[in-house]
């Protein structure tokens, strides 16, 4: 994800202060600002529009009956069911990280922040491998795993543990560095006058970095909800049982239904814009800019 | 241990660690979930391969099949950060230096790539650039195919590392003094000279950064490409395919092995993110 997060900007240099030196000729203003605009309506915008375009090429009719037919279902069920587990489990392990690292003082410190970003850096298809080779049929607890009934892969628990390496560093990596910026000051106030632990975080540092786990919630939620290659490799792909909303546009494409594959993939799309428009809002909340 | 706790003791962080409770608490479970999360499995990848010999090693990740695959992966990759490097910056610049309507909705649909399932990109990709596609049909009479060849996984590649230029760029942009290129006008330099020898120099380490980041993404791409990049051995195959076609025929070893090849460059490119940033904050802290 992009560095730039909701540690503040140095607010807005109004346009009429950039002194003369530092303003461009008009003709290099149009043309560059031509240029941008076309490359990103070329690349972000006509995408996003064809999305709908061919999920409702067959009519609203086709768009509701696919998205409401039982297998779609199911993996939109299958979808939340994980989202429901994978965020809450990555916003605890945030908070436990970012509260050790930026109040505390310790060896090692900058060697785990840099292993907590470590999924980032991991192919997605991998991220799902190395699960396979923990629980998979001859992975290293294959043998006890089959001994005991207990399916991973291929089901919904492979699903979850995947999703969840996915989207690790999420909250952590927004928090770390906010946590990190208020520094201690308010939390020791609060234990001189004889606040406990958790009072300290309930009463002190929830309300300080709300706005920093939002977002960071909002963006561990899309990448959650719109995990691909991980979930193909761990999930089996059974319709209607281990198939999430991704992999499902997947089927439907794959079977030539291309307006059905849009119609589900028009709700993940939904999804991108809100996690856009939320993600905008509290930015314009942390610089002050309405 | 006892000289370095007797070196920070005097320090006013040291007194922290005994006023603020939940050290061990919290250190104990990030450690634990890190664990048993991240770095077990991903130690499982390396334990497999070291099982290997060195000849089925080097047999399972140098077989022709898949150095092409490195090609296209590699290639398409450095591509795509070389274009949205060179766009990023453009872009960048757009949006803090001027204004225009609509400015804050163009900025906020930037994170677009990050937002969108992976998926659904390549779908859209594939239907706007194939030959009957919104695109591909004005290419097609030009000769110029896009969906199903190299410059297809090129186009999903750029569209996946979009953001990352532009939002490493931003606010070192944002935060430059615009008195540096007065100071550069009033010596006597005009605006080409301001713009190659004062501000590029200290826009290239976010630059790279940028670049970095997306080729890093687009090296370990999966769900934007497999669609449009049509899949054909030897031509059409990234990486990352190639793992999972591995995996569908029950070739473990074979899989595990390409992804260790993977993991390492992988690594070694976070590693020199990393410097690349050190040195952007030393570079600002002139």
């Amino acid at each position: 994800m992009a560095p730039a997060s909701v540690a503040p900007f140095p607010t807005r240099r109004p346009r009429a202060v950039l002194p003369r030196a530092a303003r461009d000729p008009a003709w290099a203003r149009w043309a560059l600002t031509a240029v941008a605009l076309a490359f990103l309506a070329f690349f972000l915008v006509l995408p996003l529009v064809v999305v709908f375009a061919e999920a409702f090429s067959k009519g609203l009719g086709f768009f509701l009956a696919t998205v409401r037919e039982p297998d779609a279902l199911a993996a939109i069920r299958l979808t939340l069911l994980t989202v429901a587990i994978v965020v809450p489990a990555n916003v605890v392990f945030g908070v436990a990280a970012a509260w050790a690292i930026a109040k505390f003082r310790f060896r090692g410190k900058s060697l785990l922040t840099t292993l907590i970003d470590l999924p980032f850096a991991v192919s997605p298809v991998i991220s799902g491998l190395v699960y396979v080779l923990v629980f998979g049929a001859q992975g290293w607890f294959g043998p006890w795993l089959i001994a005991h009934n207990i399916r991973i892969i291929f089901a919904v628990p492979g699903i979850v543990l995947a999703t969840t390496f996915v989207t690790f560093p999420f909250v952590a990596r927004e928090l770390i560095p906010l946590m990190q910026a208020q520094g201690t000051d308010e939390e020791y106030s609060a234990v001189t006058l004889g606040a406990s632990g958790w009072q300290i975080f309930w009463r002190v540092t929830l309300p300080n970095i709300r706005w920093g786990l939002f977002y960071g919630v909002i963006l561990c939620n899309a990448r959650a909800m719109g995990e691909f290659g991980a979930v193909s490799v761990v999930s089996g792909h059974i319709r209607g049982e281990t198939n999430t909303m991704p992999l499902h546009v997947e089927i439907l494409y794959n079977e030539y239904n291309i307006a059905g594959a849009f119609a589900v993939a028009s709700l993940l799309a939904l999804l991108a814009l809100a996690t856009l428009v939320a993600k905008s809002v509290i930015e314009w909340r942390q610089t002050g800019t309405p | 241990m006892l000289s370095d706790a007797a070196t920070v003791a005097s320090t006013r962080t040291h007194s922290a660690r005994s006023i603020l409770p939940g050290f061990g608490l919290s250190l104990g479970f990030t450690l634990a979930y890190l664990g048993l999360i991240v770095l077990v499995p991903l130690s499982a990848a390396f334990l497999k391969t070291a099982g290997m010999s060195w000849h089925d090693f080097t047999a399972a990740v140098a077989s022709p099949r898949v150095i092409a695959a490195y090609r296209l992966s590699f290639g398409a990759s450095l591509a795509a950060g070389f274009v949205n490097m060179v766009f990023g910056l453009v872009v960048a610049w757009v949006l803090v230096r001027y204004s225009f309507p609509g400015k804050r909705i163009v900025d906020a649909l930037v994170d677009l790539p990050f937002a969108l399932p992976t998926a659904v990109a390549g779908i859209a990709l594939t239907s706007l650039y194939a030959s009957n596609g919104w695109v591909g049909r004005w290419l097609a009479p030009l000769g110029f195919r896009v969906a199903f060849t190299w410059t297809g996984v090129f186009v999903a590649l750029t569209f996946i590392g979009l953001p990352f230029v532009v939002r490493t760029v931003q606010p070192v942009l944002q935060e430059l003094e615009p008195e540096i290129e007065e100071a550069a006008s009033t010596l006597g330099a005009n605006r080409r000279q301001t713009v190659i020898r004062i501000l590029l120099p200290e826009l290239m380490p976010s630059l790279l950064t940028g670049f970095a980041l997306a080729f890093a993404r687009a090296l370990g791409e999966y769900g934007s490409v497999v669609f449009i990049s049509g899949n054909m051995p030897m031509k059409t195959e990234i990486v990352p395919l190639l793992i999972i076609t591995k995996l569908e025929q029950y070739d473990y070893r074979g899989a595990t092995a390409i992804a260790v090849v993977m993991l390492v460059s992988s690594f070694v490119l976070l590693l020199l993110i990393n410097l690349l940033q050190k040195w952007s904050r030393r570079f600002h802290a002139i």
